[in-house]
């Protein structure tokens, strides 16, 4: 099968999406020309035009807005927010609006709209362009979030997410943008809600999220060296979460850790271990372990960054010492 | 909708309009006087020419966006009494099946996105629904009005000027009653109001707030020139709430002065001062005009009463359309 970057099967899905559908547009900061800093929609204006991939000012609350009156009205607005840190500048169009508008006026108006982002730190970027906030909006009702850990999943989510009838924010790793994967040149689409069980286990239970993910994988290849089976979970999105294989995972091999890039208090890691502790507690054999960004804002220096992002052989140190009885 | 203005019909419609938000509105304060209302609500008393004169000139299809202070605009692009108070009392019949109440009303049958409880907040939507009309070429028009208690929120001048850049087919509406809240506006507002919407370099305009003619005339100009591509536009409308910040703000006057507030509602009423133009040009009598409002009246209280005896949202309903079905 042939093999294209994660940023290309972006590409990919918003312009077969947008050929499918005249209503969908993009919207954001240097967009079209410039295909955003990450060269992710490079490509995308020549085929569309300025009427449908539009630069925007830099104006985050504004452009966020217009793309929820414009959806409500029609159109499937795909907002490009450049950096993920830039949340909070949009909290309120985003939670406040776009999220409740459905709920609150019974069911009459919806919000069909996309909210392409990025997470991950590593890039000696400092602390506000480095944050992973993912928490911040799964906590909202209304808002669906997902998370692609490859191409494969870039492509299909992000085709799902367009499709859907809801305001969906997808967490893309600017990491990862250029980490290749087997893309199958056929349409496909992936079901939110759905986990992906990258590597059967029988020992542990690992539930990684994007860029957390390939940490996780490589983990469980160190720890077969040593005849341990460690089954890797990507839950793909969070909002919906796909509890029941989460939970049938954890009842089987009755040990957990969950690995989130995002900060741990408060966060991805302690929702997920919540809910194992809620419905397989009685099938453990070890408190379930949580592996998330430090509770620092991001520094600068190299030597310091990458002490604050747990790395494969963390995850691999916890492992041993759950199983070892020592935590 | 009117524009032939020398037409009896539309001027009674201007005044029938402007009446049925007062009586909504009186019905809505005795119902929270009464205590029979949850929450707070916030009056639209004493602004009806604005929300009139401005939805008279939009048609169904022709977007608003409305405010905490919301029922006016929701009355004025046509909705109902019966479904407007069960809304107001979280009854399942309510527009938005007793969901969003006072400060959420959405009538999007008559082009109503929705009141909104973030001061400023719908800036972006209704800015939006004109990039929609715009994309879609649709010659719809949108309406954001909003306070002068917006004009602290830097979403307006986001989209403000990303409307101006875009060409959008959008009103920026701004209701000046004098007050955000409990503090007046020149507290508030540095400078020119008029110059902040010129800055973008859109063409802005005064108009006195408690006339309905002048509201409705020089909106029906702006909206025929925003349906061929001439917008954005940019209205000051000069006005005053006869009641507080909300229905329990009784005591205010450490910020105005009781004087102050009799003064707007014996001289410069919207709905008395229309009454004496449609008296004086012959157009109606006060018979004709008082037996509209009696009707209107009685209207409101049969609506209120229908409301109260409604049925409330079952309890399944908490976690419906938290998500809209794919």
């Amino acid at each position: 099968m042939r093999e294209i970057t994660f940023g290309a099967a972006v590409n990919e899905a918003m312009a077969e999406e947008m050929r499918l559908d005249e209503s969908i547009i993009i919207l954001g900061e240097d967009v079209a020309e410039a295909g955003t800093p990450f060269k992710v929609l490079s490509g995308l204006v020549e085929e569309f035009g300025t009427e449908r991939v539009i630069d925007t000012p830099i104006s985050e609350p504004g452009f966020t807005g217009i793309a929820v009156g414009a959806a409500m009205t029609g159109l499937r607005p795909i907002v490009d927010l450049m950096f993920g840190d830039f949340l909070f500048l949009i909290m309120d169009q985003l939670c406040n609006q776009a999220a409740k508008t459905h709920y609150m006026s019974g069911g009459k108006l919806s919000v069909p709209m996309v909210l392409r982002t990025n997470m991950g730190a590593t890039r000696r970027s400092a602390a506000q362009h480095s944050q992973s906030l993912q928490a911040l909006v799964a906590h909202i009702p209304g808002l669906k979030v997902a998370m692609p850990s490859s191409a494969y999943e870039a492509k299909g989510l992000m085709k799902t997410a367009i499709r859907d009838n809801n305001p969906v924010v997808i967490f893309e790793d600017k990491l990862m943008y250029n980490d290749k994967a087997e893309v199958p040149e056929e349409e496909y689409l992936i079901n939110f809600g759905e986990a992906n069980i990258l590597r059967p286990g029988t020992d542990i239970t690992l539930i990684a999220t994007s860029s957390m993910v390939q940490q996780a994988e490589m983990a469980a290849n160190t720890l077969a060296d040593q005849n341990i089976s460690a089954e890797v979970i990507d839950p793909r999105t969070i909002s919906p979460l796909d509890e029941t294989t989460l939970i049938n995972s954890v009842k089987k091999t009755s040990h957990a850790i969950v690995i989130d890039e995002g900060h741990q208090n408060y966060g991805i890691t302690a929702e997920i271990a919540a809910r194992i502790s809620e419905k397989a507690f009685y099938y453990l054999d070890a408190p379930v372990q949580r592996l998330g960004a430090m509770d620092v804002p991001v520094p600068f220096s190299p030597v310091l960054e990458d002490l604050t992002v747990p790395t494969a052989q963390q995850i691999h140190e916890r492992v041993v010492m759950v199983l070892e009885g020592k935590i | 909708m009117s524009n032939n203005k020398d037409n009896k019909n539309s001027y009674l419609q201007m005044f029938r309009q402007m009446v049925r938000i007062r009586a909504f509105e009186e019905q809505a304060n005795q119902l929270y006087l009464s205590a029979k209302m949850p929450g707070l609500t916030h009056m639209y008393v004493g602004q009806e020419a604005v929300a009139v004169g401005i939805c008279e000139a939009l048609t169904p299809n022709d977007k608003i966006t409305s405010t905490h202070r919301g029922h006016g605009h929701c009355v004025a692009k046509g909705a109902d009494f019966k479904q407007m108070f069960c809304e107001l009392l979280g009854k399942q019949e309510g527009y938005c099946r007793g969901k969003g109440g006072s400060m959420h009303i959405a009538d999007q049958a008559n082009g109503n996105l929705g009141a909104n409880a973030i001061v400023g907040g719908s800036a972006g939507i209704a800015t939006g629904a004109a990039l929609t009309a715009k994309r879609m070429g649709k010659k719809e028009v949108s309406v954001c009005f909003f306070g002068d208690g917006a004009l602290g929120q830097g979403l307006l001048y986001e989209t403000m000027n990303m409307a101006a850049l875009w060409k959008l087919p959008v009103i920026y509406a701004c209701e000046n009653n004098l007050y955000g809240e409990y503090t007046k506006v020149e507290e508030m507002a540095a400078g020119d109001l008029m110059a902040r919407a010129k800055g973008f370099g859109i063409e802005s305009f005064e108009v006195d707030g408690q006339d309905v003619l002048a509201v409705n005339n020089l909106t029906q100009e702006l909206v025929e020139r925003a349906r061929k591509g001439d917008g954005p536009f940019f209205i000051l409308l000069n006005t005053y709430r006869y009641h507080g910040h909300h229905v329990g703000d009784i005591n205010r006057e450490y910020y105005r002065s009781k004087e102050e507030e009799q003064l707007w509602r014996e001289e410069r009423d919207p709905i008395t001062n229309f009454s004496q133009l449609l008296v004086d040009k012959k157009i109606s009598t006060s018979e004709e005009l008082k037996s509209i409002e009696l009707q209107i009246e009685k209207d409101a209280e049969e609506a209120v009463n229908y409301a109260l005896n409604a049925a409330w949202p079952d309890a399944s309903e908490v976690n419906m359309h938290v998500f809209a079905s794919n």
